[in-house]
């Protein structure tokens, strides 16, 4: 047999591959500016201004000199898992846009191109698959620095992770009973069609969810994990150059992803609100359309990550036993209970 | 125990009511606030290209002074080397010569006089003490260095500009070279 | 050879090769990493079998969440290849010699099953697939199912009470 497959889809695919990688590298570059900016901005400051107007060409400036540094690997270190720590923070955070409806479809040289690297109907769960493989990034990295701090950030974040991973589980549960189904496409369709996205529907849910997306991503109020006062620098301490900034990307990449499956999950996707996006296609064209959803998906996520940024710069730390006590006591009763409700209610609407 | 004073604030420490323990009220309290500082107005500024004006009273690098036919004014009493908390000054005297006598106002003068700009505390006790007017504190900072050879100021660091023979730096250091220069233009051409 | 061959190779080259690394290495944080690349390639002859739930549940459970269990474990306790005990000689003897009966039971058990001459589904079926899962597992096999949730209730409230214990 020979080796046959679609040689157009292969291709089509490798690009919209590429333009994802691309656009959450350029995005999350950005985002590191935004922090400075947005935390100068609520501290009355003015951020980041030097570089370039407006101080735009900062994140080139911070991404030249993480390049340039000295690359240092500690001499008790395991090496191998010290270089592989890094790239499985930065490969599972990149890892996780695959099933993201970017858009919908677009027509292109008569062919009808899906915005979306992978439509598998396990949409949902393959998230959940690559953000458990998330800790090991850390793990590995805090475990092969051999350096007692980064052992302890590391089992710290992971145990965090773990914890805050079942409440996020279970507070999707509700979402998923609602909509009956794990396609994150079939999500966005449901919620154009209706007109009703679900967070209207499940905010309570949501409210569980964007906590647990904190504590996956490691950001304040629960960044223990890099508690810069207890473990000096966290699982990355003995880190440097580039290797460093992959760790430091990652977050940020993890950051546009959950903000990305937020908007995706509860918001509606790249549905535009208020529109009807049929009748506007018939009128304008599926292309423009199309473009304009992924705009709004764009502008969804923007506005999470500022959310993002907002809490980071509001809220301080939480204890590590008051934080094992939230995931535990009190999100996975709620998510539960959530669950129930919503099971409850679909029933009783059904019969 | 007796308080000492009645601003004492005994602090209660209840238990967290269910409101505190929801987290999510206060977490909105605090997250509106943050919001409204993003419009506030903001206090820095951007140093190298705006400067804040210094106060009347501001105290910075010491100079020498000259009086007005370009003779050094400082005597080397020691007087403000004696008034120095810091005890950042150090001098030595010398004798006028016969030729000399339109470098120097008094018989006797400063051979040496240095500053340790790193353990002075700019109080202005020397200018205070000084029965000539020959040392003034200016509204310039201390720049930046290297080596802490460098933070000693001598004579050539401290002196202002002969108002005879350098004009042009003097006019400079008084801020008003714009004004001097018209005012040669406006001589030669007469 | 097809795509889903070459693929079908490569998984079955890395999940063997793997599983033999968690045998050989010496130092027991790389066991368990190469353990976890096993429940990869696992996971990916799922995907070949068009089991995708299967496939990322797998990844969810067992590399995501057990093994996290196992590397907390195995890191606190510094296992390193320089303080491990010397070993009973005996043991080795009868560590090969359990391993071997095992494999024996294995191609006995499996040398007669009516799959040998079968070719696997490939990218057919759907009984991978969640909604045909679900619907199995609530009609047919519900009540293994929930007994087995019951265990499950079991171990938990066994962790709590020893955590309980001080």
């Amino acid at each position: 047999m020979i080796l046959a497959f679609d040689t157009l889809l292969f291709l089509e695919k490798f690009i919209l591959i590429v333009v994802v990688i691309l656009a959450a590298l350029g995005i999350a570059l950005y985002t590191t500016f935004a922090e400075r900016k947005v935390a100068g901005i609520i501290q009355d400051r003015r951020g980041p201004n030097r570089a370039g107007p407006f101080g735009l060409l900062q994140p080139l400036a911070d991404g030249i000199k993480m390049i340039m540094k000295e690359e240092i690997i500690p001499l008790t270190s395991n090496k191998w898992l010290f270089i592989l720590g890094p790239n499985l923070a930065m490969i599972t955070a990149m890892m996780t846009s695959a099933v993201i409806p970017w858009g919908n479809k677009v027509e292109l040289f008569g062919r009808v191109i899906d915005l979306q690297i992978a439509d598998i109907n396990i949409g949902v769960l393959y998230i959940f698959g690559v953000v458990s493989m998330g800790v090991y990034g850390i793990m590995i990295g805090g475990w092969a620095s051999n350096n007692k701090f980064s052992l302890l950030a590391a089992i710290r974040g992971a145990s965090q992770i773990i914890s805050y991973e079942l409440a996020m589980g279970l507070s999707l549960i509700a979402l998923l009973m609602y909509t009956g189904s794990l396609s994150m496409k079939t999500i966005v369709e449901q919620q154009m069609s209706t007109g009703v996205w679900n967070f209207f529907v499940q905010p309570l849910g949501f409210l569980l969810f964007i906590v647990c997306a904190f504590a996956e991503c490691n950001r304040t109020p629960f960044d223990l994990p890099e508690a810069e006062n207890e473990l000096n620098f966290g699982y990355h301490q003995e880190y440097s150059s580039m290797k460093l900034g992959f760790y430091l990307f990652a977050e940020y990449i993890n950051m546009i992803i959950s903000s990305a499956v937020m908007a995706t999950l509860y918001f509606g996707g790249y549905d535009i609100p208020f529109v009807n996006e049929a009748a506007l296609s018939a009128s304008w064209g599926v292309n423009i359309v199309a473009v304009l959803g992924t705009l709004t998906l764009l502008a969804k996520i923007v506005f999470f990550l500022f959310v993002f940024m907002w809490v980071r710069w509001t809220i301080p730390r939480f204890r590590y036993d008051q934080l094992m006590d939230l995931g535990w006591k009190k999100m996975i009763p709620l998510a539960l209970i959530n669950m129930l409700i919503t099971g409850a209610v679909i029933l009783w609407l059904n019969k | 125990m007796q308080a000492l004073t009645n601003r004492v604030k005994v602090l209660e420490q209840k238990p967290m009511t269910l409101l505190e323990r929801m987290y999510l009220p206060n977490i909105a309290k605090g997250m509106a606030i943050t919001f409204g500082h993003m419009f506030k107005k903001r206090p820095t500024i951007n140093y190298p290209e705006q400067k804040r004006p210094f106060s009347p009273v501001f105290r910075g690098l010491h100079i020498l002074n000259r009086d007005e036919e370009g003779k050094e004014r400082c005597t080397a009493c020691g007087l403000c080397a004696v008034a120095c908390p810091a005890e950042a000054i150090t001098m030595e005297a010398a004798e006028r010569k016969t030729d000399e006598e339109h470098l120097y106002r008094e018989e006797k003068y400063a051979a040496r006089y240095e500053i340790n700009m790193l353990r002075c505390i700019f109080c202005g006790l020397c200018e205070e003490a000084c029965p000539k007017d020959a040392i003034y504190l200016t509204e310039t900072f201390a720049p930046a260095n290297y080596t802490r050879q460098s933070f000693i100021y001598g004579k050539p660091d401290l002196l202002i500009p002969d108002p005879k023979t350098q004009p042009d730096a003097f006019a400079q250091a008084q801020g008003k070279l714009e004004a001097h220069k018209a005012n040669m233009k406006a001589k030669n051409e007469q | 050879m097809s795509i889903t061959e070459i693929l079908f190779w490569f998984l079955t080259a890395l999940a063997l090769g793997s599983a033999l690394m968690v045998v050989f290495s010496k130092n027991p944080v790389h066991s368990v990493l190469w353990l976890i690349a096993v429940f990869f390639a696992i996971s990916g002859h799922y995907i070949l079998l068009n089991a995708q739930f299967l496939a990322v549940v797998n990844l969810i459970v067992y590399a995501g969440a057990i093994m996290v269990l196992f590397l907390f474990v195995i890191m606190l306790m510094n296992l390193n290849a320089e303080t491990e005990p010397r070993k009973n000689r005996w043991l080795m003897y009868a560590g090969w010699l359990s391993g071997f009966l095992l494999m024996l039971v294995i191609v006995a058990a499996l040398k007669e099953a009516e799959t040998r001459d079968q070719l696997a589904l490939m990218k057919g079926g759907d009984i991978g697939l969640i909604k045909h899962l679900g619907r199995v597992l609530f009609s047919e096999y519900v009540l293994p199912f929930e007994i087995s949730s019951v265990l499950f209730l079991s171990a938990m409230v066994g962790a709590v009470v020893i955590g309980k214990k001080d």
